[in-house]
């Protein structure tokens, strides 16, 4: 009997780089839809971000301070420039702008517990602002955003800053949206909305257009305040050297820069990818800018977009950044893609509930469908019981304490004994494209990319 | 009644607004009449309490701007803005308005007499406005709820991406914006254009108006509304 050869089919697993399995999944969904994808969360592309730049810490030119012994301060001034009544943080690391309605009650409490624990400052989002938020914040930024939901001269008397924003680093020139699974009896009667409504934000203000109209609006919310509250001007990083020349010259007190990592709560993923440039970049080129007005110590910068950790901040610092501000950080501190949730005195699995929506702990965008298997971006009764204000201010408490310490320590062993302290000339970059965008020079070298040869 | 006088010409608009702010608060005065506005902006912005201001001539942006319980009387134009962010009182203006006339209002009563620019009644939250005269493109645009009445035309796009508000029109309508339509007037409809007009001191036949609200289409995100998101 005659035995055939035994053949072993080769299957090809030759993956395209132009269309690979995520691209795949792209066009599929097209099809499938026939709508953009939106979700939460900021850009999740590989992005030259603040890992790749290093501290030069002291050495034999300069000396360090004793680590845990010597004094470092971390109060931070905001609004000097011309409101009666500046910001006052005992630490630069504030709470980023995030919205009644893509954040349940619990967490907006959550959130001032800890920041008033810590001596640092909540900020409102769309929507308006929430009895529980003003209570527990003892110090709360008003946003006034395009849309204007829930905006009332009421909270702008009772708020400590006023945030006029005009962009995203999300989403840099659109605007949000809120699905109808979040647009709860109560969201809807603070933004004057029909319930369970699929809700657009506005891209633009309604009442002005361009830097000269800011300037004039900007001077009508200082006088409604009688000048007493620091005006806060928020941009999406895309052209930051002009747009933070604009705002000085619209007469904002505070500059706040959101690079594209920054986070949403639902926006339309070509936006999240795709429109806006790195924090690295942003904070650069915004830097440039105060220092071109001599606006240096005069009109403060936020930066915000991607910082996670106390080597961040202090590097954010180091960069020219009076302050820092954190949300997608705060929330992951709150339980955000956690596989458990703690409640009733006990862990839980959140493993189904995840799976549910199509997505597993540690990869989560999912906080556009309001069902955050962990209680956090949900205005769901059941879900939102998931995370009790205390247990969060707690967490959030401890991951702001820890950045602090790391803030602190850093600059110690840089040799200052004031966080602010921190300066351009104490990093180094580790990338030529974090050299180039940061415009620090390549570590061991002198070359900065793009500044002479 | 006590009335006093603002001359913006050698007084500053900070000591006006801070005036309005605190003692006519307190009552201290019932009326304030500014004169020599000279198109200032801002006048009268921030008002929490039931006084009478009049502004004799022309205002700049922002008049009456975020105005709760006051009554401000603008016997010119008024820029940009005017009324915007209401949330209750009146706002009249006897003269014409720029854009943004009543923006995101969320109560009370703007009254433009003459004709109001583009964008008027822009992100309407539950306020009145009554136009006199003609509106410019893109009015009532996103209007969530309140009511506009409008004795001229309209120009492009009334009521474009319109969700709770209802608009009525005396005159023609270059054309409506994406979910806008044309619906059919109720004995309630002309209550309202009648009761609006009344409190704006107009005279117009209210059964000359028709009315237009949302079609609620693109209150759901779907593939079936194409561009019109």
């Amino acid at each position: 009997m005659e035995t055939k050869p035994v053949h072993f089919k080769n299957v090809s697993r030759e993956e395209s780089y132009g269309y690979d399995r995520k691209t795949l999944d792209y066009i599929r969904n097209a099809a499938a839809h026939g709508l953009y994808e939106i979700r939460g969360m900021g850009a999740k592309r590989k992005l030259p971000n603040f890992d790749d730049l290093v501290f030069l810490g002291a050495s034999m030119s300069r000396y360090p301070l004793e680590g845990y012994r010597e004094k470092c301060l971390t109060k931070t001034l905001l609004g000097t420039r011309f409101a009666k009544k500046p910001i006052e943080l005992e630490i630069p690391i504030t709470i980023a702008g995030m919205s009644f309605g893509s954040l349940s009650a619990n967490v907006k409490e959550a959130l001032g517990r800890a920041a008033t624990e810590m001596g640092t400052s909540t900020t409102t989002g769309d929507g308006g602002m929430t009895q529980e938020e003003r209570q527990s914040s003892k110090t709360l930024i008003y946003q006034c955003l395009p849309s204007r939901y829930g905006f009332n001269p009421d909270d702008v008397r009772r708020a400590d800053a006023i945030e006029v924003v005009i962009g995203q680093g999300a989403k840099p020139g659109g605007g949000g949206m809120l699905l109808g699974q979040k647009v709860s009896p109560r969201v809807a009667g603070m933004r004057t909305l029909p319930e369970g409504i699929d809700q657009r934000s506005a891209c633009r203000h309604p009442d002005w257009t361009g830097p000269d109209d800011l300037a004039i609006k900007i001077q009508e919310l200082r006088e409604i305040t009688d000048w007493e509250k620091p005006i806060y001007v928020k941009v999406g990083a895309t052209r930051t050297f002009h747009d933070v020349k604009l705002a000085v010259h619209s007469g904002a007190d505070v500059i706040v820069v959101d690079g594209m990592q920054g986070g949403t709560a639902a926006t339309q993923t070509c936006f999240i990818e795709h429109i806006g440039i790195p924090t690295l970049a942003a904070v650069r080129q915004a830097v440039n800018a105060l220092e071109d007005l001599d606006m240096i110590g005069k009109v403060q910068l936020v930066v915000s977009g991607g910082i996670r950790t106390g080597a961040d901040v202090a590097k954010a610092l180091a960069m020219g950044a009076d302050a820092v501000a954190i949300g997608q950080g705060v929330l992951v501190a709150l339980g955000c893609n956690g596989e458990t949730y703690y409640q009733n005195g006990t862990l839980h699995s959140a493993e189904a509930d995840y799976t549910a929506i199509g997505a597993a702990a540690g990869f989560c965008h999912h906080c556009h469908t309001g069902k955050c298997p962990v209680g956090i971006t949900t205005q769901d009764a059941i879900l939102e019981q998931r995370l009790s204000p205390e247990v969060g201010a707690k967490h959030l408490r401890n991951y702001l304490k820890t950045l602090n310490m790391e803030l602190t320590t850093i600059a110690r062993a840089c040799g200052k004994q004031n966080v602010h302290h921190l300066e351009r000339e104490d990093l180094v970059a580790l990338t030529i494209e974090a050299a180039a965008m940061a415009g620090l020079p390549l570590a061991g070298t002198n070359w900065i990319p793009g500044q002479g040869f | 009644m006590e009335r006093l006088t603002f001359d913006l010409a050698t007084t500053s608009l900070r000591e006006l607004n801070t005036f309005l702010h605190t003692d006519a608060r307190e009552g201290k005065v019932e009326a304030v009449t500014v004169v020599n506005p000279d198109g200032a902006h801002n006048i009268a912005v921030g008002l929490d309490c039931p006084i009478t201001v009049e502004v004799v001539g022309h205002a700049g942006y922002y008049a009456g701007g975020m105005n709760k319980s006051a009554t401000i009387t603008i016997t010119g134009s008024a820029g940009t803005g005017v009324g915007e962010n209401m949330m209750s009182g009146k706002v009249h203006v006897k003269g014409f308005a720029s854009n943004g006339a009543g923006a995101s209002a969320h109560g009370g009563l703007l009254v433009i007499e003459g004709d109001a620019g583009l964008r008027c009644g822009i992100s309407l939250k539950g306020g009145n406005i009554v136009v006199g005269g003609s509106v410019g493109s893109f009015s009532a645009f996103m209007a969530q709820a309140g009511t506009m009445v409008i004795c001229g035309d309209a120009g492009d796009a009334l009521g474009d991406s319109l969700y709770e508000a209802v608009l009525y029109v005396k005159g023609s309508v270059k054309s409506l914006g994406a979910d806008a339509q044309f619906e059919p007037m109720t004995d309630a409809d002309i209550a309202t254009v009648a009761g609006l007009l009344d409190k704006a001191g107009l005279d117009h036949d209210p059964k000359a108006f028709k009315r237009i609200a949302s079609q609620r289409s693109l209150y759901h995100w779907n593939a079936d509304a194409n561009q019109e998101y």
